[in-house]
């Protein structure tokens, strides 16, 4: 089982949405928010996925077809 | 001295952590930064202690997160911080002051100052491997400091970056690895590889470590000054960890009792095409959302910056300002340095300069204040920013009649 860790943000028009709950039934991923900012124009949590690495990078994919954009808990590290 | 580093803190939580390789609160995910032991620490240092030390940034030892003696860079920083009388007068300003990071060694940026902490914690940790992602500075001061301390070395860079800043790095014979595929792909890969490997990445894992060597621009400047904080200070935003260094720097100062007072104002710099940090300023957000680069200031191009929420709660903290400034206010900007004050500026220095001159503009910075532009790099790393833009040379005929014609000079007798 892998561990891994990252930042999502989701688009202004999908902050309503229960995006996470529905990855976590499309997938076999346990996530873990461990911190989060979700208001009327912007929305961010920082997630732990647990499961097997291929089907975490599936579920990245997943958030990524429903619009979110997800990077590593440490967002831009090539400086 | 007793052990000044207590612990690595979660800027978020709290939570206390040992000072090893990790970077992130296993609690919460915020990022982890060096706790100091203030009050030991201001029984060792003073003015006198510091002024006895090197002329290099280890002469703030003391205040900075290592435990030996066998420094790694040992001649990095305490570059010049000149009096720019000549730009000053341009913009109305009498006590404007360029804090010179041009001209650091070895690799003519300031993340020199940052490499130099980073490995030197990295081979305490015991690492002989080191690495890191980037796209120019960065990459060239991990490979000349790993070349010179005999450790091994990985850089990865994207795989269309421009073949001069390549062969900055291919110079010092490290292991260079291009990277198929966009800047997301390529930041996510580092990140991965961090993770995987047991390689001190110097802003991954190592990231506690090496920002805090950001902090000696500020005590620089302190002492450059006659040991004071100055009255404002414009500084270019990447990551924003800068901004926050200098601001927590000059503070520690005052804690330890090297200084009386702090009220300095932090201003940052961003360019136009790449400014999620002040955009948020602009628009009064506590918050900022993440942009695509595209400027010609490359080496401040990050979209979504590491320390982009901290640089906004400094700069309200210490009442301060942000701007930005287009392609063409860089380039004139980098020129204007040049013509004034004989300092070439990678674009930026231009970013520092051109919102330097804006906040004057807007009444946000006085006659009378004393301002620190903070200069970051060498403008010979940029210079295809502004080959198109500095005219040619004026050719002649090898004689002197063409020459003293050209130039209206009367023959002398």
């Amino acid at each position: 089982m892998a561990k891994l860790r990252f930042h999502i943000r989701y688009p202004e028009e999908h902050i309503p949405d229960p995006i996470l709950y529905q990855i976590g039934k499309e997938f076999q991923v346990v996530t873990s928010i461990r911190r989060a900012d979700v208001r009327e124009t912007t929305g961010w949590l920082d997630v732990e996925f647990t499961g097997e690495a291929d089907e975490i990078e599936r579920a990245i994919e997943g958030l990524r077809l429903k619009g979110c954009i997800v990077d590593p808990i440490e967002l831009n590290v090539v400086e | 001295m007793t052990k000044k580093m207590l612990a690595l803190i979660c800027r978020e939580c709290g939570k206390e952590y040992p000072t090893q390789d990790i970077h992130v609160c296993e609690l919460c995910f915020g990022p982890l930064e060096v706790k100091y032991d203030y009050a030991a620490i201001k029984q060792s240092i003073s003015r006198e202690s510091i002024l006895a030390g090197p002329t290099s940034l280890w002469r703030y030892v003391d205040l900075l997160p290592v435990e030996g003696t066998h420094f790694i860079g040992k001649y990095a920083g305490f570059t010049p911080l000149v009096h720019a009388k000549n730009l000053g007068a341009f913009l109305g300003l009498d006590n404007l002051y360029i804090k010179n990071d041009c001209v650091n060694h070895p690799t003519l940026s300031f993340k020199d100052r940052v490499v130099a902490i980073a490995l030197t914690r990295a081979r305490e940790l015991g690492f002989e491997t080191v690495a890191c992602a980037s796209t120019g500075n960065l990459a060239n001061s991990v490979s000349a400091h790993a070349a010179s301390a005999g450790m091994k070395c990985y850089v990865f860079i994207p795989g269309d970056l421009e073949a001069a800043k390549v062969l900055g790095n291919l110079i010092y014979r490290p292991n260079v690895i291009e990277i198929e595929g966009n800047y997301d792909a390529v930041n996510r890969l580092c990140s991965e590889i961090a993770g995987e490997r047991h390689w001190a990445f110097v802003n991954i894992n190592i990231r506690p470590y090496y920002a805090e060597g950001s902090k000696t621009l500020a005590f620089e400047t302190a002492e450059q000054l006659g040991w004071r904080a100055p009255d404002q200070v414009v500084v270019p935003m990447a990551s924003g960890s800068l901004l926050t260094k200098i601001w927590k720097g000059l503070n520690e100062f005052k804690k330890v009792g090297i200084l009386d007072s702090v009220s300095t104002k932090i201003n940052g710099a961003q360019a136009e095409g790449c400014s999620p940090i002040s955009t948020a300023f602009q628009n009064g957000r506590d918050f900022f959302k993440p942009v695509k680069p595209d400027t010609i200031a490359k080496s401040l191009a990050i979209g979504n910056p590491a320390d982009g929420y901290y640089a906004l709660k400094t700069v309200a903290e210490s009442h301060g300002a942000m701007d930005a400034v287009t392609d063409d206010e860089i380039v004139e900007s980098i020129k204007l340095l040049a013509q004034t004050e004989g300092i070439f500026a990678e674009t930026a220095g231009g970013v520092t300069i051109g919102v330097l001159r804006k906040l004057v503009k807007q009444g946000l910075i006085h006659k009378n204040d004393v301002t620190v532009a903070y200069i970051t790099g060498n403008g010979l790393k940029t210079q295809e920013a502004v080959v198109d833009s500095v005219g040619r040379p004026t050719r002649i005929q090898p004689s002197l009649k063409h020459f003293t014609q050209t130039f209206g000079i009367e023959e002398s007798t």
